[in-house]
């Protein structure tokens, strides 16, 4: 036998055949998608790092700020700007919000369109790992492992925006940022990863459907826009019921719905209260002249809310207390979780069905 | 134990039938050469038994009962596609070190000698091969798979003829050293000649002719005889004819034994003029076991 031979077969055991092990879809997976995962890891990392020296003069100027006496001065006013004005660009969030779905996509989108595209799947396929299997094999580390990647990611991101969240940072001029605002909640180590997570699911399904690299990234950015706005807007306010309050001047980190007035037990409209607030500012402004109205105190909302809750008025406010925003995290981490799961076990199945 | 055995077999794409009553058993040891005209379902039929496609009706299993697609049958069958897909921005090390983990058995040794007898780089990419490399990579990994069938579908149809010279070399030392079958599908016949010991011809997606090369061309033979007579055979199972001058040639279902005609002068077909005989005619049909002098249907061709 020349050494180009194939050396005699054992001897068939079918009845035994064993599955090839999971595991050794690990060293494949990293072969064939290690560009992909390099390039995500690069663009965390530049990321992180300058979220991280970013991240450090933003505290810094934020201790400065805070610790600064008495609050209102010139020196004051100039060290607050300077909190305000450290990379202003980052400070509503919003900008972040594409990293997940860029990771997610151009990395769970080629999964299965690029094969199919270029014809690799009859390959890939017909090798004895099995179809399904091999399907779920690699969808399912790379999802665990993006994961990772993006809660600890959301960590740091949970830090760098820690300034921002600080109750009464508005009394002393400074930026804050209910951790409820749409531009950061996703931003956490919860729900980052989650929508990274979903954003992959979305794009793994689209490749399976679209079979296309291009148009499956194209077809996951919109779909996830479209889930990502909708959650936003109309979603992520049912996910715990609202608390109820009659109390005035909720802090900074609540998140309010609605609030209306009622007067023994009946609801006040909205007209009706405004003639009778408008009113109420006059009288309560001090009779002074003109000029001197500066020298004293002005009546304000609060002033005017506190003086009708003296005279037999309920000021109602239905809301999400700060505290409620990490089981709020695990409810929209849950369900996506959830979805994402589904949409990877629906293609597999598609996978598994799929007869060309 | 047959490696491919269908029943019934059919796939359907949309309105038509891509492959359509296809009853087959191939047995273990043949190189068989799977032909016929362009669409006449020839990958249809090699994607059902690697279980790719699905059948729309009837059976198909391989190796001796295994289902198609089934774990049991992917492990057994090494599989290289049309236009042999590889990774092109995998290293071929990398297609090796993937083959390998995706699969129970892989011969590392037999890859990477072969590979470097064939002068293919382990550094290079795959898709900086040439095409005849990526095609000798994909084959050398199918056979590295120890499989007890191969199963080409095209192989050779983009290659230049050195490699595709090559490249049947490759596949007649497996079949002949190590006993692996093979199933290939190919519109080109005169590579045929030299590798089929089975022919299966397709046509219009049914099964046209089908057997081992040996006993097909043992019962055709090729008459030649006065122009003016050949009309005298009509009727009886005459495949092809075709008429120079005075003289006529017909292609007939007859064995060496059989009586041939004063005036006239038989000798055996060859491979090539038995498939063209078959190609041209779709309704001719040659099966194991069928009765051919009912099934053989007259006809003449006139060049």
């Amino acid at each position: 036998m020349t050494a180009l031979t194939v050396p005699a077969r054992p001897p068939d055991d079918d009845s035994s055949l064993r599955p090839v092990p999971w595991r050794r879809m690990a060293g494949v997976t990293w072969r064939q998608h290690r560009f992909a995962l390099v390039g995500a890891a690069t663009l965390l990392g530049a990321l992180g790092l300058y979220l991280w020296i970013a991240g450090l003069q933003l505290h810094n100027a934020y201790a400065a700020a805070i610790a600064c006496h008495p609050a209102g001065s010139p020196a004051c006013m100039g060290l607050a700007s300077t909190f305000n004005g450290t990379d202003a660009f980052l400070s509503g969030g919003v900008i972040l919000q594409v990293v997940p779905v860029l990771i997610g996509a151009f990395i769970g989108a080629p999964v299965l369109s690029r094969e199919l595209e270029t014809g690799t799947f009859r390959y890939a396929w017909t090798q004895g790992f099995g179809r399904w299997r091999w399907t779920l094999a690699k969808l399912v580390p790379l999802a665990v492992l993006l994961v990772t990647a993006t809660a600890a990611f959301g960590v740091l991101l949970s830090w760098y925006y820690q300034p921002y969240y600080a109750t009464g940072n508005q009394a002393v001029g400074l930026n804050e940022l209910c951790p409820y605002n749409p531009g950061v909640f996703d931003l956490r180590p919860v729900a980052f990863p989650a929508w990274t997570l979903i954003a992959f699911a979305i794009g793994a399904l689209a490749g399976m459907l679209i079979r296309r690299v291009v148009p499956a990234i194209g077809a996951t950015l919109v779909v996830y826009a479209g889930l990502a706005f909708a959650t936003g807007l109309y979603l992520r306010e049912h996910y715990l019921t609202p608390l109820l309050t009659t109390k005035l001047n909720l802090p900074g980190d609540a998140w309010i719905f609605s609030q209306w007035w009622t007067k023994s037990g009946t609801t006040v409209s909205q007209s009706t209260m405004a003639q009778v607030i408008n009113p109420l500012f006059e009288r309560l402004m001090p009779a002074v002249p003109p000029d001197q109205v500066h020298l004293h105190k002005l009546p304000t909302i609060l002033s005017v809310q506190q003086y009708l809750t003296q005279h037999g008025y309920t000021y109602w406010t239905s809301y999400q207390p700060g505290s409620r925003l990490w089981p709020s995290q695990w409810v929209e981490g849950g369900w996506l979780l959830v979805l994402s799961m589904l949409l990877i076990a629906a293609t597999v199945w598609l996978v598994r069905r799929r007869a060309i | 134990m047959n490696v491919i055995e269908t029943s019934g077999l059919g796939k359907r794409y949309g309105n038509s039938w891509a492959l359509h009553e296809c009853t087959l058993a191939v047995p273990a040891g043949q190189v068989a050469a799977l032909i016929g005209p362009n669409g006449a379902g020839k990958s249809t039929l090699l994607n059902l038994a690697v279980g790719l496609s699905r059948p729309s009706k009837g059976s198909v299993t391989v190796l001796g009962g295994r289902a198609a697609g089934s774990p049991a049958a992917l492990d057994g069958i090494g599989y290289v596609a049309q236009d042999t897909p590889v990774y092109k921005n995998l290293s071929v090390a990398d297609m090796i070190y993937v083959t390998r983990n995706l699969n129970r058995r892989f011969d590392q040794p037999y890859a990477e000698a072969r590979l470097d007898e064939l002068g293919i780089p382990q550094k290079r990419r795959a898709g900086k091969l040439s095409g005849g490399q990526q095609a000798q990579l994909a084959l050398t990994l199918a056979l590295a798979r120890r499989p007890q069938l191969l199963v080409l579908d095209e192989p050779v149809a983009m290659l230049d003829p050195v490699a595709r010279h090559d490249f049947m070399a490759t596949v007649m030392t497996a079949m002949t050293a190590d006993g692996v079958s093979v199933l290939l599908s190919s519109h080109v016949l005169t590579e045929l000649e030299r590798v089929a010991s089975y022919l299966i011809l397709l046509s219009r997606g049914r099964v046209q002719l089908a057997g081992k090369v040996d006993d097909l061309l043992a019962s055709h033979r090729v008459l030649t005889g006065p122009a003016a007579e050949a009309d005298r055979y009509a009727g009886q199972p005459v495949l092809h004819a075709s008429r120079a001058d005075a003289d006529a040639q017909l292609l007939v279902q007859a064995t060496a034994e059989g009586q041939v005609p004063p005036d006239w002068t038989a000798r055996g077909a060859s491979l090539e003029e038995l498939a063209l005989a078959y190609l041209r005619d779709p309704g001719a049909v040659a099966l194991p076991g069928a009765g051919r002098d009912q099934n053989a249907r007259t006809s003449e061709v006139t060049k």
